[in-house]
């Protein structure tokens, strides 16, 4: 700022700026204010998102082992996809993930709303029971698995369930192995239960406390008991849009479902009675032999589920639709 | 604030402040967005700058005390370029294609031979380096890393897996000799298994990983038979899965333990009598647990022979790379050349078992005790991996275990099905 020239420039601009219509001026630092603050995310969906996206769409056309430029002349049509639909393995693993998505969601969903009302009900350190069962969410799913398998659900005799089942005379059971019983399910649902409970608690919470109380009470002026009566007719109602979101944020979370099952279950969880979709994916094209293509289509397979499902499911119960109506 | 055009200069002020204020959002966002960026391709192991050529070296974790330091010490002891070493815990497998992929993958690494790495053109051929001591390099192991006539790595550790057992527990319970059929070994697990002691450790997947290739091996048979399709098409296969169906269906198996069949903790806890494992476990063993360790192969399915699996690491150049000469250079002089290196690499950490016949005599700590009984299984029973095999037709053989083993489908079934997921992958590389 030595020279006065330099300075006289963007001085005069402002001073001409501060004269402009005030409902000009706005509309720019509104629109510079939106950019500020969207532009980095979008830049960041782009980068890591939509283009990743866009590639891997192209890559499912193509025979692309070990490359991501894989030459014209390995073009192959729709190979990929129909290899994929054809392949049991695949088709086995989106079974198993409807089983555990059968499992976790309408567990999580009764868990969290359960802890939200009973939170909401506790007259006394409401925000310590808050953090206490919202906490969880902040551990890591490996840090949980490993916590799960090394001391609460160790296979051993000196594991801390089988310690307990000793006290009874029960034999020890090994948790993590084999598929009859498939006591790994108890694992593998207890942790993520453990871990998105407290998160979607939060969700409920929030909801909960934006039902006007006015409700409430004309319904008890017409006779309603408090407890399940309202619970039915007044809160659940009220309710829907969390739930319908939290339904989908579960289900959607569920088919991700990759690190509990690479930590938890033998040989990094690729075995053929529990390998989800994820850990298929992953293993087809991110292990040794890197196979783009076939990998590619299997995401892309599995997005477009996701999308129908979520849709499907938004649009039975109502998604977007007014509370309580 | 020298100009003064402005006659009210705290409003002039002011202005500057929010014009400063906003390039400064502006900037500080795009350095931050920059920065992230970098972070996610910065740290290649390579390092920019000095004189001379660098090159970067991965290796995989190994578990044993002292094996990066002395990783460290092979790639600053080299004269003619900078060494630095990537030590990748985790998945090394997927970091490693990731890496080859880009441009700052490794110039040299450690890996395990597929045709796939070939084919993308990732890998150096090695035939000028080794000329001088094919001779003096195992069969087994030149085939391992060779791919239609050309050499492409070069083995650094032969790494044998078979069975350790304590003696003094068989001993204890009359059992005279280790088993040499699969039955036999059952028979003695369930023998040996009380409130305390499991009778064997076979992975934590009851072995349903491994032995469907050990069978395939000590049948005779082959993964990939010379019509390029698959080579195990018998039915003395189903009769080696029941027989392993029969382990996993009594309470012989200890499963669950807290650490895997690759670390020896199980065996030197005493929560197993016989477990997996490998020859880099010997060193841990011997000093747990003194005289007390003995070692055979993986016993015999439906009269065929015993087997060892040889498993171990060999050494690539990425043909990628900006130095490939220098790589080659680099690989020649440490893993070609240095026997004092190759020696301490093999020897001094974990016991490893060095893949050249010259050497093999100067291994002291090999030559006695259980690790001498380890190397004479591995040179007398031993197979290792052919380099067509891919990842996902194992996949198969295993799945044909676990759905035979631990799911009881029906064995004959499952057979098919592996050998047409086999050649429907064969039929994809080679038709």
């Amino acid at each position: 700022m030595a020279v006065p020239q330099q300075t006289a420039e963007p001085a005069s601009a402002a001073a001409e700026a501060s004269r402009r219509p005030r409902r000009r001026r706005s509309f720019g630092g509104r629109n510079l204010a939106f950019w500020y603050f969207v532009g980095p995310f979008l830049l960041g969906l782009l980068i890591f998102t939509y283009i990743p996206v866009g590639w891997s769409t192209y890559l499912s056309f193509f025979d692309a082992r070990n490359t991501v430029t894989p030459a014209a002349e390995d073009f192959v049509g729709f190979d990929n996809f129909v290899t994929m639909f054809s392949d049991a393995n695949f088709r086995r693993s989106l079974i198993t993930f409807t089983v555990f998505s059968a499992i976790i969601v309408p567990l999580t969903f009764a868990g969290s709303l359960g802890l939200a009302l009973a939170v909401n009900k506790v007259p006394i350190m409401q925000a310590f029971f808050r953090s206490v069962f919202f906490l969880p969410f902040a551990c890591s799913y490996v840090v949980a698995s490993l916590v799960w398998k090394m001391s609460i659900f160790t296979g051993v005799r000196y594991g801390m369930v089988n310690t307990v089942l000793g006290w009874f005379g029960i034999e020890s059971i090994p948790w993590l192995f084999g598929n009859s019983p498939p006591w790994f399910w108890l694992v593998i649902a207890t942790l993520r239960l453990w871990i998105q409970c407290g998160f979607y608690m939060i969700l409920f919470i929030a909801a909960l406390q934006q039902i006007p109380v006015h409700l409430y009470e004309a319904a008890y002026v017409d006779g309603a008991k408090p407890g399940w009566q309202t619970f039915w007719h007044i809160t659940l109602p009220q309710l829907r849009a969390t739930s319908v979101a939290v339904l989908m944020l579960v289900l959607i979370q569920a088919y991700q479902a990759f690190d509990e099952f690479y930590n938890l279950l033998p040989n990094n969880g690729n075995v053929p009675y529990a390998r989800t979709p994820l850990i298929y994916l992953y293993n087809t094209a991110l292990g040794t032999v890197q196979d783009m293509g076939r990998g590619s289509a299997g995401a892309l397979i599995l997005a477009l589920l996701i999308a129908i499902v979520t849709l499907l499911q938004g649009k039975i119960l109502g998604f977007g639709k007014p509370e309580g109506r | 604030m020298v100009a003064s055009g402005n006659n009210d200069p705290s409003k002039k002020a002011f202005a500057q402040f929010m014009m400063n204020r906003r390039r400064m959002l502006a900037l500080g966002g795009m350095t931050a967005g920059a920065g992230a960026l970098a972070a996610c391709g910065g740290n290649t192991g390579r390092e920019e700058g000095g004189d001379g050529i660098s090159l970067s070296q991965w290796y995989h974790e190994y578990g044993e005390a002292g094996t990066q330091q002395a990783a460290q010490g092979y790639a600053e002891a080299y004269p003619d370029a900078n060494v630095s070493i990537e030590w990748i815990p985790g998945d090394y497998d997927s970091a490693l294609s990731s890496g080859l992929l880009t441009d700052d993958g490794p110039d040299v690494f450690e890996s395990h031979l597929n045709r796939g790495m070939v084919e993308a053109g990732q890998l150096e051929p090695l035939d000028d380096i080794v000329a001088d001591v094919l001779d003096d390099i195992p069969e087994n192991d030149i085939a391992r890393n060779t791919i239609d006539g050309t050499i492409y790595g070069i083995r650094m550790i032969d790494d044998p897996q078979y069975i350790v057992y304590r003696p003094s527990m068989f001993e204890a319970a009359g059992i005279s000799a280790p088993p040499t059929t699969f039955d036999e070994l059952v028979e003695v697990a369930i023998e040996l298994t009380n409130g305390d002691v499991k009778g064997i450790d076979f992975t934590d997947d009851g072995g349903t990983s491994r032995l469907g290739q050990h069978m395939i091996k000590g049948l005779g048979l082959s993964f990939i038979g010379d019509d390029m399709q698959a080579g195990f098409d018998d039915p003395r296969i189903l009769e080696g899965a029941e027989s392993v169906k029969r382990l996993q269906d009594s309470d012989a198996l200890l499963l669950g333990a807290p650490t895997s069949w690759w670390d020896p903790s199980s065996m030197i806890q005493g929560l197993t009598a016989m477990s997996w494992t490998g020859l880099w476990t010997m060193p841990a063993l011997l000093e747990n647990l003194g005289d007390d360790v003995g070692v055979f192969p993986c016993p015999a399915f439906a009269g065929g022979s015993p087997t060892v699996y040889n498993g171990g690491w060999s050494t690539f150049v990425n043909a990628n790379g900006p130095n490939v000469e220098a790589a080659k250079a680099f690989t020649k002089w440490l893993w070609v050349d240095n026997e004092e290196y190759i020696l301490d690499w093999c020897l001094s950490y974990g016991f490893h078992i060095p893949s050249r016949k010259s050497l093999r005599a100067k291994a002291d700590q090999l030559t006695s005790g259980p690790a001498a009984d380890a190397v004479a299984i591995s040179e007398e029973y031993g197979w290792a991996d052919d380099p067509n095999w891919t990842p996902a037709m194992n996949t198969a053989v295993n799945d044909m275990m676990s759905n035979i083993v631990v799911e009881g489908n029906d064995p004959e079934s499952e057979l098919t099905k592996a050998i047409e997921t086999v050649n429907s992958e064969l039929d994809g590389i080679f038709g």
